[in-house]
């Protein structure tokens, strides 16, 4: 068993870092991620990791130096928040679509305006459709094994595409708590050698990234690109099963909680997945039937998998904690589309949640139950999409 | 190129043959022509450094050659880089098909 420790979420994906030392680190530093990489730029100061840090002037830059160094054939991670992702929107696509196995953790922030430093889900939700591989995390121990995991993941040879491990900001990022680390040996194995693939720094075979490819062959590209996220779902069960394997520490596509007899269900991501199941509990002391379905794996997105696992339940209340403004909710979307698959057709509503950092609390839990009881009785959602924990 | 079918792709577009822009003819791109006059010509070689393609010809003696149109896009840098000869410019531009 590996040492137990208290430490932030920014501490432990730092130590995952060390542990996995990477060729090249690019960065710029940004709330709340800031300190995730700064403590890694103190590895590298203190000669505990081999990696070529190079602080760029810009999350541009960062995500541009990163691509860079995968094509160029090395083990690449880089760490963002809010804005910094936002301003790495164009490289990201290229990142993804030029097929690099880039690792990212991403404290989740909200974003800019009003400004706002706090957690929500904005960002990702924003990088959603860049191609990249999202995992979202609920605690500090879990954006550690994750970490772990992204590069296996990333860099599997029937994957080979960029990664991002979120946890929320602040809640998780900063917040001490208990995490159980794998050994170092333990890690540098289980990640094993990186193995390049194409390398710009094989000069023997000369190659060149980033050609102009027009319409008679994008389409195709695109098409290629979509086939290849439908192979990670795999990856990632036996990459999880592996680590498993290691440490005891078990983790699917989502993770179902007291959902196999569950009459209604929440489904909710990330730090807001603890508070919702203890609220669970309470309820089902007094015999209300509630589970509650936590996506792990965004993107690609489970959609057989968890419409197999939500198609007995009556009502379902999806929690976003960001926002498709004149939309629904991302995550509503996508269970939904989930809903559609289903014989059953379980009522769904969405409700937005601990924007900028607003604490969820279990009032709140506690609101969205009492009204899914009432909608699994009556069959009648009355608002699909609605704030909640809001000032009115 | 060949249509290839979506399988059939390298993996993130990465093109893994060396020297392949050689295929890449882009003279039907082009509306202006640049025409070298041979006496003005002082053979400082800047057309051949400034293309941005691989128009200017060069002979094994290392002389500046006639213009290679198959690559040339008519953009009209080598005439406005060309010193010519006393005033003379040894690549002028002229309209296609004048």
């Amino acid at each position: 068993m590996g040492k137990i420790v208290a430490v932030t979420g920014n501490e432990a994906c730092a130590l995952a870092l060390r542990q996995i030392n990477p060729d090249v680190c690019a960065a710029y530093p940004i709330t709340p991620a800031t300190d995730l990489m700064q403590r890694f730029s103190g590895y590298v100061n203190d000669g505990k990791v081999d990696t070529e840090l190079i602080l760029v002037e810009s999350e541009h830059s960062a995500m541009s130096a990163c691509i860079g160094a995968a094509a160029a054939g090395g083990r690449v991670a880089t760490a963002t928040s809010s804005q910094g992702l936002a301003l790495m929107w164009e490289m990201l696509y290229i990142a993804a679509g030029t097929r690099l196995p880039i690792v990212m953790p991403l404290v989740n922030r909200a974003l800019s305006a009003p400004l706002n430093i706090h957690g929500d889900h904005s960002d990702g939700m924003g990088a959603r459709d860049t191609g990249w591989i999202q995992l979202y995390s609920e605690n500090a121990q879990e954006a550690y094994d994750n970490t772990i995991m992204a590069f296996r993941i990333a860099e599997h040879l029937d994957v080979r595409l960029p990664i991002m491990v979120c946890m929320d900001g602040f809640i998780v990022s900063h917040s001490i708590e208990r995490v159980e680390y794998v050994d170092d040996a333990d890690v540098k194995n289980f990640v094993g050698k990186f193995e390049a693939v194409h390398p710009l720094l094989d000069l023997e075979n000369p190659k060149s990234y980033g050609p102009l490819i027009l319409t008679d062959l994008y389409h195709e590209y695109k098409r290629a690109q979509h086939e290849v996220m439908t192979k990670v779902p795999a990856v990632i069960e036996t990459v999880s099963a592996e680590f498993a394997k290691m440490t005891g520490r078990e983790y699917n596509l989502f993770e179902k909680y007291r959902l196999e007899d569950a009459e209604i269900a929440i489904v909710v991501m990330s730090s807001a997945a603890g508070t919702t199941k203890d609220i669970i509990d309470q309820y089902r002391e007094k015999g209300v039937k509630i589970g509650l379905l936590k996506p792990r794996m965004f993107r690609p997105f489970p959609f057989t998998e968890i419409a197999e696992a939500l198609k007995h339940v009556k009502a379902i209340a999806v929690l976003d904690r960001a926002d498709s403004f004149g939309g629904m909710g991302p995550l509503y979307s996508e269970i939904a589309a989930c809903v559609m698959q289903m014989d059953s057709k379980p009522a769904v509503t969405n409700k937005i949640f601990g924007l900028g950092g607003r604490d969820y609390l279990p009032d709140q839990a506690e609101y969205v139950i009492d009204e899914l009881i009432e909608i699994a009785k009556s069959g009648k959602v009355k608002t699909v999409k609605e704030y909640i924990g809001v000032r009115e | 190129m060949s249509k290839k079918f979506w399988e059939e792709l390298p993996q993130g577009s990465v093109v893994l043959e060396a020297g392949s822009s050689a295929k890449f003819k882009t003279g039907s791109w082009r509306s202006m022509r640049p025409r070298w006059i041979e006496e003005n010509c002082i053979q400082c070689m800047f057309c051949w450094m400034y293309c941005p393609d691989m128009s200017v010809k060069v002979t094994e003696e290392g002389k500046r050659a006639d213009f290679d149109f198959e690559y040339c896009k008519g953009c009209g840098i080598c005439a406005l880089e060309c010193p010519g000869k006393k005033g003379n410019k040894a690549i002028v531009m002229e309209g296609e098909g004048n």
